[in-house]
């Protein structure tokens, strides 16, 4: 379904991603834990285009792609099918909840404004969010904003949905909401890749859990296996430290 | 002769103001051209062209460099000698085509700096629903972009209005070209001119209260 194949990525002389193969099935619930630094988020940004790897292919649906010589026609293609929430939200603050969710419809005119209001308002019904349609983001909490992210993404009926640490930035009494949402999501077989420092949550979700480390995979697999029973070193300090 | 003679000043100011019309034609004209050429400006910088930079780059420099009656009469009396055909210009259509190319020199900037004042967040979220840099820039960030840039904006256009004054020197009957010719004929040049200063102190005023409204009517909005 979505296929990485050496996926190579640097920051000036940084490499941060040092060939990256990955292969998510669909349907199935993937995470990537791993220290700061060590690519989660780069990954799943190259993945959207949002930075440009120096190398790779990606293959997603019925699309193959070399993700340095990607046309623009090709990168839109890819983001229609593999949408993003974001660390931060980043709704579109000039506009309402409805129109953030609508936004993604309506641009290319895939969908008419009446069948794009109709999809984002059962998008935002499924967030909790129904009485929130008309509220700027400004007047919205980190929790029901994220919530407003997860229902843009949705919205698009994506292939892959990308999250990137979709709770860190959030209070803590707030995380709860989110990650119940994505919960929501998981039982409706949404195929996600998700970025995330809450091990217990990817403990809970995951189909398999992916430990990253110094721009490489290091180890992968159930979350039993890599929470309990792994015995790669680097792994088990990292779980230590965040213990 | 001596002395303030409150009479005339009372009498010139209206015969003055019969000229507003040019003056304010004039630079509202060349705002909004500004802005489009400004705002076209700012986009196609964005294409990463050394060449189409490098060309920017020179064109905001010269007009931001150079006086705008340099550059006036560069335009009006210099450039007809080698395009016969700009002769046919009269002197307001040469004013509003250099106000508004000096303008966007200068609107060109302002959008370029408020464009980097939206989170960058802003672009990814709209790229990452699918949509091209060019859209995303109309829907996503132009629109909130624009909120920061209404303050300077407006300085923008208090300055143009108040270049309008010198483009009496390619003889355009504005307001000031029109006191110019009453100061000559009467000699009172300081009930003339102190005429014709009030009205581009009024009129800067309104300008200054019309953009503190449309600041107002933004920050409604709740961008950024």
């Amino acid at each position: 379904m979505l296929k990485l194949t050496n996926v190579k990525k640097s920051f000036g002389q940084n490499m941060v991603l040092k060939g990256i193969d990955l292969h998510v099935k669909k349907g199935e619930i993937v995470t990537i834990i791993g220290p700061s630094g060590s690519g989660k988020s780069t990954l799943l940004r190259t993945i959207n285009f949002l930075e440009q790897a120096e190398e790779g292919t990606l293959e997603l649906a019925d699309m193959s792609v070399n993700m340095h010589r990607a046309s623009s026609k090709e990168k839109i293609g890819i983001r229609k099918m593999a949408s993003m929430v974001f660390q931060n939200y980043n709704l579109f603050r000039n506009k309402t909840a409805l129109e953030n969710v609508m936004e993604g419809l309506t641009v290319n005119n895939d969908y008419s404004k009446e069948e794009a209001s109709k999809i984002a308002k059962h998008r935002l019904e499924q967030v909790g969010l129904s009485a929130f349609e008309e509220s700027m983001p400004s007047q919205m909490s980190g929790g029901q904003q994220q919530r407003v992210g997860i229902a843009r993404a949705m919205a698009l009926r994506p292939e892959v949905i990308l999250l990137d640490e979709p709770t860190s930035a959030l209070d803590p009494e707030l995380v709860g909401e989110v990650l119940s949402v994505i919960k929501t999501l998981a039982n409706e077989e949404v195929t996600m890749l998700i970025v995330t420092h809450e091990m217990a949550f990817a403990r809970e979700i995951s189909d398999r859990v992916i430990f990253m480390d110094d721009g490489k995979i290091v180890d992968e697999g159930t979350p039993e296996h890599m929470f309990e029973n792994s015995d790669n070193l680097r792994l088990r300090s990292f779980l230590k430290r965040i213990a | 002769m001596s002395g303030f003679d409150i009479k005339y000043f009372i009498d010139v100011l209206p015969a003055i103001i019969k000229a507003l019309p040019i003056t304010i034609s004039v630079g509202l004209i060349s705002m909004i051209l500004g802005l489009v050429i400004g705002t076209g400006i700012t986009l196609l910088r964005r294409i990463e062209n050394t060449v189409l930079t490098g060309f920017i780059e020179l064109y905001v420099s010269f007009f931001r460099g150079t006086p705008l009656m340099v550059q006036l009469f560069i335009f009006f009396f210099g450039m007809p000698q080698v395009f016969p055909q700009l002769a046919v210009l009269n002197a307001y259509q040469a004013s509003v085509i250099v106000l508004s190319i000096n303008a966007s020199a200068y609107i060109s900037e302002v959008i370029r700096s408020a464009i980097s004042a939206v989170d960058k967040g802003q672009l990814e979220a709209a790229l990452s629903v699918g949509m091209s840099d060019l859209k995303a820039m109309e829907r996503i960030v132009l629109p909130q972009a624009l909120k920061v840039a209404i303050p300077p904006l407006g300085n923008t256009f208090i300055s143009l209005i108040q270049g309008t004054a010198i483009t009496f020197m390619l003889g355009l009957q504005d307001i000031m070209g029109l006191s110019k010719m009453k100061a000559a004929a009467s000699y009172r040049f300081l009930e003339t001119f102190l005429a014709v200063g009030i009205i581009y102190w009024v009129l800067t005023l309104v300008v200054t209260r019309m953009n503190k409204h449309l600041e107002w009517k933004f920050s409604k909005g709740g961008a950024i």
